[in-house]
């Protein structure tokens, strides 16, 4: 049970807010150490652990050109853009984000989309257009509010899209684990199939949200006594 | 055959010549320590490939990373004032370059999916063009570099410095956010080495009554959705509550139908994810990237949605597994 002290590191440290970093790393020796580590070991589980999970930085291979994008102008362009289409609210158009994210996930395009190539340079662009085009300028509340309902669009697609695909690391994962330890055969197609009922439910359930952001909007921006702009005064 | 290594490597090339523009840019009043960490960051992502391949010890890269914990965690790294266009500026070009400027930014997207899907079939002499596996990984890296030839050719910039100093700035305005994904699944392999796996199944075997079928459906959903809170990762619990209710309890006493069980088991682990700071690349890094004032601020805008979720899966599971 002792080593269980490092999941109430992790929970105490993020709970009190210190910094997460800081938090991770005490939390990694504490249960490196109770769980009978030797300090060497807890120093190569650290680094053999930060060499096999460069993936997940990987994205930073995109920003030079998204900011070399940014530079010249590329989000004025984005909200630019979705200024024209008068009906794509904010809601819509991340329901609509929504949408695509989870149909290129389920059929194996996980990569497509995320956040550092297409969240930030163009649908936090293009929702907050849209929202600004309706409202004027955003309050700092109801940006960061279309902010992190843009994060939450490309996560929510892509966790609920990617298992209807057959060849992803979570279907793999399980099938591989079942088939080894129980001495089974478990065919990947009938995982995936049974993905796409929760699926659905993810796609109704978030995409009513995303599209209830903009009775939100409404309240918050006519509240703060920010009327709509003059037609063109917004470009 | 192109490798993912290529693309580490062009990753920590990057962060070592950004460390070096930190190291002269006196408008950051902590260029010292910056520069050490992304320094650090850069050579550990390159030195990583021979720990891989275990042909250099990790003991080294363990010990650069906890240099950069410390260097991070206790406030010796800071940003400096970027040099960039104004917003009038961006406003003008903008209206000059027109739509034009989606090019090369939807030129990564086009071209991690021809990768995914036409380039993955092909090969040269009986060896694939893209290495198997890192498929996906590839599609990204060869998409932004396509991309940044491409936009700098549009944009006629001819110095390969104004992108590098605009990722640079990116870079800074994210700071130890960057590191925290993969120390996390460090912690997930600690975590795992420690047994700290096997003390949870133990913990929720211990309170599952055996005769109560709907019970034992709700232990499932909900400890995989609590254990993905705690690992960050669905990968780390999915095991453990398997083997521990899914597949003798759910499955052998029940009955249930595996596919579905465990179709659905992962899936209410995912309703996790949504909801921890431990899963950073999901939640923290994307409030870094977005600039927002509150790190927690897409957990708080997913946790209603993981909830409802987290209830379909067992009402899903409940109805049709068994």
């Amino acid at each position: 049970m002792i080593v269980l002290l490092g999941v109430l590191v992790v929970v105490v440290g993020f709970a009190t807010k210190r910094n997460a970093l800081l938090v991770v790393g005490v939390a990694g020796i504490v249960t490196g150490l109770l769980g009978g580590l030797s300090p060497q070991e807890v120093l190569a589980a650290f680094g053999s652990g930060f060499a096999s999970s460069r993936a997940v930085t990987i994205f930073a291979i995109t920003l030079p050109v998204i900011g070399l994008l940014e530079r010249y102008g590329l989000q004025e362009q984005a909200r630019r853009l979705i200024a024209r289409f008068a009906k794509l609210t904010t809601g819509r158009f991340l329901a609509l984000y929504l949408g695509m994210r989870q149909i290129g996930a389920a059929v194996g395009l996980t990569h497509v989309f995320g956040h550092a190539q297409t969240v930030r340079p163009l649908a936090v662009p293009m929702a907050e257009g849209a929202a600004e085009r309706k409202h004027g300028r955003l309050t700092e509340k109801s940006r960061e509010k279309v902010r992190s309902f843009s994060a939450s669009a490309d996560n929510v697609g892509l966790f609920f899209g990617e298992d209807v695909f057959l060849a992803v690391g979570s279907i793999l994962l399980i099938t591989s684990f079942v088939n080894t330890t129980y001495n089974t055969h478990l065919e990947p197609l009938h995982l995936a199939l049974w993905a796409i009922p929760t699926a659905l439910c993810a796609l109704a359930v978030h995409g009513w949200r995303l599209l209830r952001l903009d009775r939100y909007l409404e309240r918050e921006l006519v509240a703060a006594n920010i009327g709509p702009v003059a037609e063109g005064a917004a470009k | 055959m192109i490798k993912a290594e290529w693309f580490y490597w062009l990753v920590g090339l990057s962060f070592l010549v950004m460390a070096s523009q930190m190291l002269t840019d006196r408008s950051n009043p902590k260029r010292i320590g910056t520069t050490a960490f992304w320094g650090l960051l850069g050579a550990g992502f390159i030195y990583s490939s021979w720990v891989v391949e275990k042909k250099a010890p990790a003991e080294p890269l363990g010990a650069a990373v906890l240099v950069m914990i410390v260097l991070a965690g206790f406030g010796f790294t800071g940003r400096g004032t970027p040099r960039t266009t104004t917003p009038e500026q961006r406003e003008a070009s903008a209206l000059k370059m027109g739509n034009k400027l989606f090019v090369p930014a939807l030129a990564i997207p086009v071209v991690a999916l021809l990768c995914a899907v036409v380039v993955k079939k092909l090969s040269i002499g009986g060896e694939p063009i893209l290495q198997e596996g890192s498929e996906t990984i590839l599609g990204l890296g060869i998409g932004a570099v396509v991309a940044l030839v491409v936009g700098m050719i549009m944009l006629r910039e001819k110095r390969i410095s104004v992108p590098v100093q605009a990722g640079r700035s990116m870079l800074e305005a994210m700071g130890w956010a960057m590191l925290l994904p993969q120390l996390l699944a460090t912690l997930g392999t600690i975590f795992q080495l420690s047994g700290v796996g096997t003390q949870v199944g133990k913990v929720s075997t211990s309170v599952l009554p055996k005769d109560s079928l709907y019970i034992a459906v709700i232990v499932y959903c909900v400890g995989m959705a609590l254990f993905t809170v705690i690992m960050g990762n669905a990968f780390a619990a999915f095991p453990v509550m398997t083997a521990a209710v899914g597949w003798p309890v759910l499955i052998e006493h029940f009955h249930g139908s595996a596919p579905a069980v465990l179709a659905i088991g992962m899936l209410a682990g995912f309703c996790g994810t949504l909801v921890t700071p431990m899963a950073a690349n999901f939640n923290i890094v994307p409030a870094a990237l977005l600039e927002l004032k509150d790190q927690y601020g897409p957990i708080k805008a997913q946790l209603p949605t993981a909830g409802i979720l987290l209830g379909c899966n067992i009402v899903v599971m409940a109805l049709f597994a068994f």
